[in-house]
């Protein structure tokens, strides 16, 4: 039985009320190295963004050592952020019912679930962010190298560096965003973050928001019995 | 053999500020001053690169005043020694050898490059430390080491490739020529200035050097020099370093001094509307979360659901 988005670690407990394990101790603890650091990134990045935002370099103490540590922290990232892709990116490929799900998307803020397709481990929205996050943390490591001028500045030309440096504070507003909307999905959408924390969500949660993941739970569970 | 640095006192420069103030300041890095208070006379320094004999006695007299040390490099066989700016040349002599096409004779063109002292900076527009690059009344911008953070923007903001980042320094800053702002405030002339043996670079208010220039071009203009012009460029609001050059009209022959500099659409783009969009967009995203939430109230799990996962799970029938 090979469902094609249950990752590994998924598993059904029937009980009452039922339990899906949805997040191994493996994907749970990198996604949160990497949600820290993203978050470090943004304060860190914005300080040097704005000048009305440039008193948050104060948290990781003072201006220079902000300059210093954003770009290590980057590098962090880069790697957590590089697991997590290879966790999730099978799950998160393209089908069908994405298209139609997105096409509803005012069914879906406006929670009627019962005009929705039934998606499996990834709705639409998660796999855009995925997809972003995966396509705005190249650009950001990329650009950020061309800014990284303590160790690579012999490395561009100034021309380089100006481009690169408006493409890195775009692609920084649109990962911010991005987060913005993960972060409230994840709030709204109530039994979502323990997920992330216990590693494991409601049947009830599984079989409102994710029904096609749950049944191919159920029946790899029933095939494998 | 005496060593020298403990024979001769320390440089007067050490510990010493500049002797300007806040009421001084028309622009300040990353925030917002209140108009000066008193408004310094402009001053400039003008350089006549037709009367420049490439000695470097200005070169010598920056590090000399500036207290400078740079390590010793490699002649490569060529006069422009040292190669370029440093963290610690705050001015080189940039040579080229140039066949006039009218003439066809060889002309050796010989530039002090160095900060150009931009009325309009960019530098101080891409600077993210509130602070650490200062315009005085008087025209000089000048960076201030306690404030720098080190991060290379300025760089980035500059049209005329002058900052340099003293990136082998355990607490790297950037560094450029300062006008000798400590030496002006006490009333007297840049020391590169000082020190030209054919006075080709002089000091003084920007409308004397205007002047003076004149002269120098009419002069120029009669012994054939029909484009000897003065460089003050527009596109950067004028500088507070200019340039009596013989063939005004192309300014790039003399190293690369760019026609008509001005401050990159690529830095205004991202020190202007990229950091407004920016700042709204995020805050659009965040309040949108807030109203959705406030009118939509969560996204709840109803008992019927956890029913469903049951009934489909097998859980009930036990």
């Amino acid at each position: 039985m090979t469902a094609y988005d249950v990752e590994p670690g998924d598993s059904v407990h029937p009980g009452d009320p039922v339990e899906v394990d949805r997040y191994t101790g493996g994907a749970r603890i990198n996604h949160w190295i990497t949600a820290i650091s993203l978050v470090l990134l943004a304060l860190s990045g914005l300080a040097l963004f704005h000048p009305d935002l440039f008193f948050l370099t104060a948290l990781f103490g003072g201006g220079e050592n902000t300059r210093m540590i954003h770009p290590w922290i980057g590098v962090v990232l880069f790697f957590s952020f590089f697991g997590l892709f290879f966790r999730f990116w099978r799950a998160n490929l393209w089908v069908s019912e994405d298209g139609t799900w997105l096409a509803r998307l005012s069914d879906v803020l406006g929670k009627r679930e019962d005009r929705l397709p039934e998606v499996g481990k990834y709705n639409a929205g998660q796999k855009a962010v995925f997809w972003l996050m995966t396509i705005l943390i190249l650009v950001l490591i990329v650009t950020g190298f061309g800014i990284w001028d303590q160790y690579f500045s012999a490395y561009t030309g100034i021309d380089t560096k100006r481009i690169a440096v408006l493409i890195h504070s775009m692609a920084a507003v649109t990962i911010i965003c991005v987060w913005i909307v993960h972060v409230y999905a994840a709030i709204w959408v109530r039994g979502t973050i323990g997920a992330m924390t216990k590693g494991r969500v409601t049947g009830g949660w599984a079989w409102r928001h994710h029904r096609k993941w749950l049944r191919e739970l159920v029946t790899g569970r029933r095939a494998d019995a | 053999m005496a060593n020298f640095e403990f024979v001769l006192p320390p440089a007067p420069t050490k510990d010493v500020k500049p002797a300007y103030g806040q009421e001084d300041l028309v622009r300040r890095s990353a925030s917002t001053v209140s108009p000066p208070a008193r408004q310094l006379t402009p001053v400039a320094k003008l350089i006549d690169v037709s009367k420049c004999i490439g000695c470097k006695a200005c070169e010598v007299a920056c590090l000399e005043w500036n207290d400078l040390h740079q390590e010793i490099g490699i002649n490569r066989g060529v006069y422009d020694n040292p190669p370029d700016m440093t963290p610690n040349i705050f001015t080189v002599m940039r040579f080229t050898e140039w066949v006039n096409p009218e003439t066809k004779n060889l002309e050796w063109l010989i530039r002090k490059d160095g900060c150009m002292h931009c009325e309009d900076p960019g530098c101080l527009k891409a600077c993210p430390a509130p602070g650490a690059i200062v315009q005085y009344s008087n025209g000089i911008v000048d960076f201030d080491h306690d404030k720098c953070i080190g991060c290379g923007y300025c760089v980035k903001g500059c049209p005329f490739n002058i900052p340099r980042i003293s990136v082998n320094d355990a607490s790297p800053k950037a560094y450029k020529c300062t006008l000798c702002s400590d030496r002006v405030a006490v009333g007297q002339g840049p020391a590169c200035a000082k020190a030209c043996p054919t006075h080709a670079i002089v000091f003084g208010t920007k409308e004397e050097m205007k002047q003076h220039a004149e002269g120098r071009i009419k002069d120029l203009k009669s012994r054939g020099f029909a484009n000897a012009g003065l460089y003050d460029p527009p596109g950067v609001g004028g500088t507070h370093v200019m340039y009596v050059l013989h063939h005004a009209d192309q300014p790039e022959i003399y190293a690369n001094l760019p026609k008509d500099p001005q401050i990159s659409p690529i830095v205004s783009l991202w020190k202007g509307a990229t950091k407004y969009v920016g700042l709204a967009a995020m805050g659009l995203f965040a309040a949108i979360g807030v109203v959705h939430h406030l009118v939509e109230g969560p996204n709840r799990v109803s008992s019927e659901d956890e029913e469903n996962a049951k009934r489909l799970t097998g859980s009930t029938r036990t």
